[in-house]
């Protein structure tokens, strides 16, 4: 009788909800993995596959690693194939995530996302506000840091708010809270005396957002300003004169679409023309 | 769909811009968005931009009975359809007040003015004479639809040509644009609508309010002029009290305002005419820009290429040869006899396709 070694190789899949909302699978492949990273920067279009091909032959010798790739916003899986449902660019994270960056101005709401809202109205117990998708949110009077029931939070019709998702999937009305798990403000609330809203792409506010990215930095080489980033794609900016207000605003307006290089050019000539 | 509610420090904010004389997009009090005008390839087909403000003219006709007071003279007819495209606010179907506003503003602007010589779209007194048509879709709502309507609808009417009829006493032919060239109508005078918008009870003026603006003013001035300084039509809305030197003052700014507009008309229609004489392609797909996304574009990389040939060959020759793609024949096997050989042709390998780029 020979001595049998069995390898199995199976695919499991978990289903995470991740930062960006949106459903997540892990799955275990052996040759998937090497044709995303093949594949990665590349413009990619809805219908595009990335198709699991596992090898009949499994080497008995040397261990098989299985390789989980976290797949992001735009990847989809369905059946044995990864499509992808966005067209955009595919980024990579290492070690294994992969998403689709593209660009869009719809807002989806998605758990834990801090947005900028508008209060609409108030009834009852709760603020209506207007996040920009598909339905208003509600904010309850409570969901603010030191608000109890007789010391209610002073919040007007028309005021922004800035707030975090607690609860946003397709089957429910979605619900913010300006207080986050520990009962702390952080930044959250009632603001924007001075100021000016605005709004941009969903994907210039996903880069202002990154850690070390160019466009704030050059920002901060221009003029002392304030700027709030809201992930529905909402700005404000509030500077020390109305004229510097506006001139951030429409810079960043304009940045969507131009280059690092003409972006650079562009805050240079304003820092020239300002000074 | 309601359209996004404006918010306390947005509009804190606009007014007190519009004190110090700033507006959002850095225009003057006094200065119009750029207004592009283009044409598609019917004749009567007409796009009006008015900075990210779109709007759509179409002019057709049509041989109707005359009305009974008016046996002689043509119709004039006049729709503005605020498409849901245009804005989320607006609804498909439904006469909003907005609508009416705008359609009763044109109707006022255009026809009480007998701009159109009605009497020459007369075909047989009594019984057939020419319905015209003016249809106006908004595309994008960016402030301004009145400015932009009255500027798309005079400008297609300007443009458009009917066909030419022939009349044999009671018989009426209709000539197609084959048989016949189509005439144009016949228009004694351009009127165009400038609209001033008032903040702080009267004390700011604006002229072409963007969508941010006309959300926080407190009444709207619209003067329809033409370029011989006639005033055709005066509206105020929004129950502001003027003072009479504040309205002198804005038909001041109205003739400037119109002459240009009216100099920029004249030469969208001399373009136009001189396109289509000269065959060139004509129309609204050749008008758009080809716009680009430069932002992912890369720079050409330079790249070494000397000595780039001698380089190749070198490595090809210092290459292996590629293993056999076939098995070599066994010599045991038998021949095979000439009735059987069968004529084997050689397809050339594929060049390898261009990859596709985006």
């Amino acid at each position: 009788m020979l001595p049998s070694c069995f390898l199995c190789v199976t695919l499991i899949l978990i289903r995470v909800r991740n930062i960006n909302g949106a459903d997540l699978s892990v799955t275990r492949t052996c040759r998937m993995f090497s044709s995303l990273k093949q594949r990665v920067e590349d413009v990619l279009l809805p219908g595009d596959e990335f198709s699991l091909e596992t090898d009949d032959t499994i080497s008995l010798t040397e261990a098989v690693k299985p390789e989980k790739a976290v797949c992001g916003p735009g990847l989809r899986r369905s059946g044995d194939r990864l499509v992808v449902c966005k067209s955009g660019v595919l980024r990579h994270k290492p070690p294994n995530v992969f998403w689709i960056d593209s660009q869009q101005r719809r807002y989806v709401p998605a758990k834990g996302e801090t947005v900028i809202g508008i209060v609409t109205a108030k009834s009852g117990d709760v603020f209506k506000v207007d996040v920009g998708g598909s339905e208003q949110a509600s904010l309850s009077y409570l969901a603010f840091e030191g608000a109890t029931k007789r010391n209610r939070p002073n919040v007007q019709v028309g005021d922004l708010v800035f707030a975090q998702f607690i609860i946003a999937n397709k089957d429910m009305e979605p619900e913010l809270a300006c207080i986050d798990s520990s009962g702390r403000a952080n930044g959250m609330g009632v603001f924007g005396a001075g100021g000016l809203l605005f709004r941009v792409s969903l994907g210039l506010v996903r880069r202002l957002l990154s850690p070390h990215n160019e466009v704030r930095s050059d920002l901060e080489t221009l003029f002392p300003c304030e700027l709030v980033v809201g992930m529905n794609g909402r700005l404000w900016v509030r500077s020390s004169s109305i004229q510097q207000t506006l001139i951030i605003a429409n810079l960043l307006q304009s940045c969507e679409t131009m280059t690092a290089q003409q972006r650079k050019e562009l805050f240079r000539r304003v820092q020239q023309g300002a000074l | 769909m309601k359209d996004t509610p404006l918010s306390n420090c947005e509009r804190d904010f606009l007014l007190r811009a519009i004190e110090e004389k700033k507006r959002l997009d850095g225009r003057q009090t006094y200065d119009y968005r750029r207004i592009k005008i283009t044409f598609g390839t019917d004749y009567g087909c007409c796009f009006v931009d008015l900075g990210k403000t779109r709007v759509m003219a179409q002019v057709s006709c049509e041989l109707v009975a005359p009305k009974e007071n008016r046996p002689n003279e043509g119709i004039m007819f006049f729709n503005i359809e605020l498409s849901p495209m245009a804005s989320p606010a607006f609804e498909q179907g439904r006469q909003s007040e907005l609508s009416v506003k705008l359609n009763r503003q044109l109707e006022r602007c255009l026809r009480n003015s007998k701009c159109i010589d009605t009497e020459s779209l007369c075909v047989v007194s009594g019984k057939t004479v020419w319905q015209i048509r003016v249809d106006i879709h908004m595309l994008n709502n960016d402030g301004n639809l009145m400015d932009a309507s009255s500027i798309a609808a005079i400008t297609a009417l300007c443009h458009f040509r009917r066909p030419d009829v022939g009349i044999q006493g009671e018989e009426v032919t209709v000539y197609s644009p084959e048989e016949r060239d189509p005439i144009p109508l016949s228009i004694y005078h351009m009127p165009i609508s400038v609209s001033f918008s008032f903040f702080q009870q009267g004390t700011y003026l604006l002229v072409d309010p963007c969508e941010r603006e006309e959300r926080v003013m407190d009444g709207l001035l619209m003067i329809a002029m033409n370029k011989h300084r006639e005033i055709c039509s005066i509206q105020s809305s929004g129950g502001i009290m003027l003072l009479k030197e504040q309205v002198m003052r804005c038909s001041k700014i109205a003739s400037v305002k119109v002459s240009e507009i009216t100099e920029l008309i004249s030469k969208a229609l001399l373009n136009d005419k001189a396109a289509r004489k000269a065959g060139g392609r004509c129309g609204f797909a050749e008008s758009m820009p080809q716009e680009r996304i430069t932002a992912l574009k890369t720079e050409e990389t330079p790249m070494e290429m000397k000595d780039v040939t001698e380089r190749a060959n070198d490595i090809i020759q210092k290459a292996e040869a590629p293993p056999p793609a076939y098995p070599k024949l066994n010599d045991d096997r038998e021949n095979i006899s000439d009735s059987e050989e069968e004529e084997v042709v050689i397809l050339h390998p594929e060049i390898p396709g261009k990859v596709c780029t985006l």
